[in-house]
């Protein structure tokens, strides 16, 4: 067990910042402190660092109660939103300023530094000021000076938050390869779900000071814990319904709501790959108009409009758009395939139900 | 840029060179005689030995006053900050005769202090006192802005790698200060070598004791002695440019690594 946190809060001025968190990390793994801004993650990261001690509560690095130890003799290397570095040294002495402290050897510091430079293709930069570097640079020279005393778990503020989306992209794939190589604890905040996703082991989601979910990326986005983490990881559909006869209702949707009674409120969430949507207009048995596509990459995102007003929204792959021959304003026929039935945003979720298979209605019986 | 060029040329540049012209007038020798004179030399001694020491405690005690005034939270703080800039808001000659008074054997600190045999009136400490008071502002103004530019993650990055108050104090945050507190004592200094209306009230102007080289180019005009006056501004001007030139060089030297 590398970090473990038990019942911790903070309170800042009798404000609650962190409320009874407890959860604990596994040497070498790369978790994501992920959460709306102003949640209480960064301040949960503080206190693994030691920059604030819990206002009740116990930390653990390697099995080690942290609560008396000081900043100073934690050995956590910790890399800061906006880097930090010193503005006075060269980045060669940036990294080297933990190691001097921690009385290493002049042979063994030159050794490890250039060791650095070099796992960070810093090599040639080690004169230079952090005023003559770029960005992505910095925040390089951040991790590095922060790796340098090889702390026992790396924190890491927002690391991506300072840098334009293309850089970002590949720090995020970089800091994945690094973490492999060296196998060191990392625990980086972020309020990126993306970014959460992509990168991290497993997700610890705060919200609110408290702890809402920890587990997988896969684990946190197929069964999200209530319908604030499945709102907050990837986008959900979410529908005000009245039940009447068994089933609940909104505009001309219909979900199977057995041994509800009538009149009962029921809200309906769906994520927007349970939607199937065809151009044949015979295929499902509901109908919409598609009013508006919007292009996320390899994803589209669609906005189907049903004659009621109701909005639903779906993703589709622009292969699958061109060969439904799809287009804005295009009449399309459309089935939810599972939904959940939400209750209020932190209660937890139940499990997703299947929509009966039901054939859609044949064109033009009526008439 | 051309009207930077008029305006430090219509300012600085014409009186300079009037002043410059006007030397040249003299014979080298005549030049030498007047400017340096045993009272010419005493009133050198004391206005730049005066306002060394006044600069240097500004820079001491102005930095203090800044590092108060950036990171400490009390009641009054803004008063405080608004106080310091009162040696700028007041006109010198009120400054002069205000110390004066505090510091004559029957004010209220010379009272205290005169039968310690601490005399700020009359006395060369008189002139430092006065200086000091003028030169406050310098020091804290310049480095207020960069104190509170002064990220607080950078001490707090230090204290992960290790680093105790102390050594982050040496190591990073006082180069990083170093540069404009010389900037702030180059500038208290400037002021100081000036200064006329404040020091003239609290020095008595005794000549090779408490008269300082302002006074007495004064003195030297008020005798109708233009050539005299002159040799004495020449000496004042090259000495304030040959100092202020070398704080330059050690400003740019100490901030190498800032843009």
């Amino acid at each position: 067990m590398s970090i473990e946190l038990r019942n911790v809060s903070k309170a800042f001025g009798g404000v609650s910042a962190v409320n009874n968190v407890s959860f604990s990390i596994q040497d070498g793994e790369l978790i994501a402190l992920l959460g709306p801004s102003g949640g209480g993650k960064t301040t949960v990261l503080r206190m693994i660092a030691g920059l604030e001690m819990p206002s009740s509560g116990d930390v653990f690095i390697r099995g080690q109660r942290m609560n008396d130890i000081s900043v100073q003799q934690r050995n956590i290397g910790f890399v800061f939103q906006n880097y930090a570095l010193f503005k006075n040294m060269t980045v060669f002495k940036n990294i080297a300023f933990g190691l001097k402290i921690k009385k290493w050897k002049r042979q063994e510091i030159q050794e490890r530094i250039t060791e650095l430079l070099e796992l960070f293709g810093l090599q040639g930069l080690e004169n230079r000021y952090p005023h003559q570097l770029s960005g992505g640079q910095r925040q390089r020279v951040a991790i590095a000076r922060a790796l340098a005393p090889k702390p026992s778990v790396l924190l890491l503020d927002e690391p991506f938050g300072a840098v334009d989306a293309k850089i970002r992209q590949e720090l995020r794939e970089w800091l994945v390869t690094l973490h492999h190589e060296l196998n060191v604890t990392t625990v980086f905040v972020t309020h990126d779900q993306e970014e959460a996703l992509e990168v991290s082991d497993r997700i610890v989601i705060i919200s609110g000071g408290r702890l809402v979910q920890i587990g997988t990326p896969r684990e946190v986005y197929d069964q999200p814990a209530n319908e604030f983490v499945a709102r907050f990881i990837g986008v959900m559909n979410v529908l005000e319904t009245e039940v009447r006869e068994g089933l609940a209702r909104v505009g001309e949707l219909e979900f199977p709501a057995p041994d509800q009674p009538n009149g009962q409120k029921m809200r309906i969430g769906f994520r927007p790959y349970a939607v199937q949507v065809s151009s044949d207009l015979t295929a499902f048995r509901y109908h919409a108009v598609l009013r508006r596509t919007f292009f996320l990459g390899v994803l589209l995102r669609l906005e189907l409009e049903l004659p009621s007003g109701l909005i639903v929204r779906t993703r589709m792959t622009k292969e699958e758009y061109s060969v439904q021959g799809l287009e804005d304003g295009k009449e399309v026929s459309f089935q939810i395939r599972q939904f959940r039935v939400l209750a209020t945003e932190t209660a937890t979720l139940l499990p997703e139900s299947d929509v009966e298979y039901q054939p859609p209605p044949v064109l033009g019986e009526n008439i | 840029m051309g009207f930077t060029l008029f305006y430090l040329t219509a300012l600085v540049l014409i009186p300079f060179a009037a002043l410059i012209i006007r030397t040249l007038g003299m014979s080298w020798a005549d030049f030498w005689h007047l400017a340096t004179t045993d009272r010419a030399l005493a009133a050198y001694r004391l206005t730049f030995g005066a306002s060394l020491m006044a600069a240097t405690a500004n820079a001491v005690f102005g930095s203090l006053l800044a590092w108060v005034l950036v990171r400490y939270e009390f009641p009054g703080r803004r008063l405080v900050d608004a106080m310091v800039d009162f040696p700028f808001a007041l006109p010198t000659a009120v400054a002069g005769l205000t110390l004066a008074n505090l510091f004559a054997p029957n004010g209220w600190f010379g009272s205290f202090l005169v039968p310690l045999g601490i005399r700020g009136a009359f006395t060369p400490l008189g002139v430092v006192i006065a200086l000091t008071f003028v030169g406050l502002p310098f020091v804290v103004r310049t480095l207020q802005p960069v104190l509170e530019n002064l990220e607080p993650e950078i001490e707090e990055a230090a204290a992960t790698l290790g680093s105790s108050r102390l050594r982050t104090f040496l190591t990073i945050l006082a180069p990083t200060l170093f540069p404009p507190v010389l900037t702030g004592f180059a500038l208290a200094f400037a002021r100081a070598v000036g200064e006329f209306g404040s020091v003239v009230f609290i020095s008595g102007n005794l000549p090779y004791k408490t008269e300082i080289a302002p006074y007495l180019i004064i003195m030297r005009l008020e005798e109708y002695d233009y050539t005299g006056a002159i040799a004495l501004a020449v000496v004042l001007l090259s000495f304030s440019f040959v100092f202020l030139g070398a704080i330059n060089v050690l400003e740019q030297w100490s901030g190498r690594y800032q843009k």
